[in-house]
């Protein structure tokens, strides 16, 4: 009788020839404690006193439910009951080893000062975070990269902590919210991008944060579906700010990674800039190129989620026109939206392009 | 179809589930109230296993502002993407007629009419090794 050893990864899909590269993992500290060794005993008393306070109305949590505990898959809670993707062993056991993941990037969400209303305490904790994701995250395994976690708001602190991180491998990326105070091609958040740029790290902007404003251009609406719905018009906003402020002709080496944006909006923001331009470029003498040549240069988007059109030929043509270098593979784990990997890229699409959204283009955008 | 024999019916609580391999596919057990649904352990979706789902309720509206709640625990709820289907028939929720997981039938039956009988297995011995084919 043949004994059949079982697969080291069997989760990892075969298509995955030129590695398996996950854009989008959450790490969660398993209490604010955790970042207590990097904080000021200021800055730790003002944590224990205020907490986080994110711009919005519902400082004790998120203002909508989100599907599972704590937005998260049932079975990435620990075995001892703690909380999901906050023990580095479990992570590297359930999602790295058992679907072969070669190289994984930590995107830490809330509670990491991103965004709070008080900006030396965002700068202080965007700091700790760094720190953190190096000492309990890749310290642990050295398949993790870390992102580096800027106080947005305050956007000449967020450039000293990008230099400061300049040169160090651990880090692959910038991290920024979707939701901010101002539109994020807005010159106030120009000394963010000039870093990245002097330092050579791609910007990665992960859906959400909390802006003060409300979630979409009608109001704040009624339900969750809606939020995560609403990205399309967030980051269509952020995107077109981003082109017609003109911050890709002033930083050209500037490389813009959506992720957990959904992607289907964004040929046709495109080609209404591209039909607008023409009667209103008047107005911005800056730019000299359209704007959808701006947007596939500079632009690089995740999966998770993708769009499930009923009919292949249509998500097809939208990845085709992103481009088929341009789209990365995201997991999102532990989150309840996750994404396998074997399931989440449909297998119409061409085996070679297939195994580059799943490895090939994240080593090119992020030099891996 | 085979009868594959699962165990003692107590094993499993009102309200609880237990997950076998028959046959070398996962199958997931329920148990409804004293009523066995056996549905198979995978969700059509992206494949995470229903048995780590939780189990809910129905809640219906005829109309936005109206809800109603019923059937406790008959829905088992996905654990990853939160697709929800009814235990009793394995057909999803927001989908019953194109979307389903596979439903076994499932009961239970008296121990003297199954005639159980203990599982034997040829032994020889060789030399001075012992093997058991199975």
């Amino acid at each position: 009788m043949n004994v059949i050893r079982p697969q080291a990864s069997p989760g990892r899909p075969l298509a995955a020839t030129q590695g398996l590269i996950d854009v989008d993992i959450h790490p969660r500290a398993r209490s604010p404690h955790d970042f207590d060794p990097w904080l000021s005993a200021a800055m730790r008393d003002r944590l224990a006193t205020y907490g986080m306070r994110a711009r919005h109305g519902f400082v004790k949590g998120p203002p909508y439910f989100k599907s599972q505990p704590l937005a998260s898959r049932i079975d990435a809670w620990t075995p001892e009951g703690g909380t999901p993707a906050s023990d580095p062993a479990f992570v590297s056991t359930q999602h790295l080893d058992f679907h072969g993941v070669d190289i994984g990037i930590l995107n830490p969400l809330q509670p990491s000062g991103q965004g709070d209303q008080n900006n030396p305490f965002s700068v202080a904790m965007a700091h700790a975070v760094n720190e953190w994701q190096l000492a309990t995250w890749v310290a642990n395994d050295d398949r993790l990269r870390a992102s580096v976690v800027v106080p947005y708001e305050d956007p000449e602190a967020s450039a000293k902590e990008i230099r400061l991180r300049g040169g160090d491998k651990r880090f692959c990326q910038v991290l920024l919210m979707s939701r901010t105070s101002h539109p994020l091609g807005n010159p106030k958040y120009w000394p963010i991008y000039e870093a990245a740029q002097e330092v050579g790290l791609p910007i990665g902007i992960h859906a959400f944060g909390y802006s003060g404003w409300a979630m979409t251009n009608g109001g704040w609406p009624s339900f969750y579906i809606e939020e995560v719905s609403e990205h399309a018009t967030s980051c269509q906003s952020l995107l077109v700010s981003m082109v017609l402020e003109g911050l890709f002709e002033r930083f050209p080496k500037l490389r813009i990674v959506l992720i957990e944006c959904g992607f289907g909006w964004l040929p046709s923001v495109a080609w209404r800039l591209d039909k607008q331009f023409p009667s209103l470029r008047h107005e911005l003498p800056h730019l000299k190129r359209l704007p959808s040549e701006q947007i596939r240069e500079h632009v690089w988007v995740s999966t998770q989620p993708v769009e499930e059109p009923p009919r292949p030929e249509q998500l097809l043509d939208c990845m085709g026109w992103i481009g088929w270098d341009r789209i990365l593979y995201a997991s999102d784990y532990p989150h309840w939206d996750f994404d396998d990997p074997r399931f989440a890229i449909p297998s119409f699409i061409p085996e070679a392009k297939r195994a580059a959204i799943y490895g090939g283009n994240a080593k090119k955008v992020y030099d891996f | 179809m085979a009868r594959h024999v699962v165990g003692p019916a107590t094993e499993i609580g009102p309200g609880e589930r237990r997950m076998v391999e028959l046959d070398g596919k996962k199958i997931v057990l329920f148990n409804l109230g004293g009523e066995f649904f056996a549905l198979a352990d995978r969700c059509p979706h992206q494949g995470a296993s229903l048995s780590q789902g939780t189990s809910m309720a129905v809640i219906d509206s005829n109309c936005p502002g109206e809800y109603g709640y019923a059937r406790a625990g008959e829905i088992v709820r996905c654990p990853w993407h939160a697709w929800e289907f009814d235990i009793r028939t394995g057909k999803s929720r927001f989908d019953p007629r194109r979307m389903k997981v596979r439903a076994f039938p499932a009961c239970v039956e008296k121990g003297e009419a199954l005639q159980l009988q203990a599982e034997t297995f040829p032994v020889s011995i060789e030399e001075d090794y012992v093997v058991v084919e199975i």
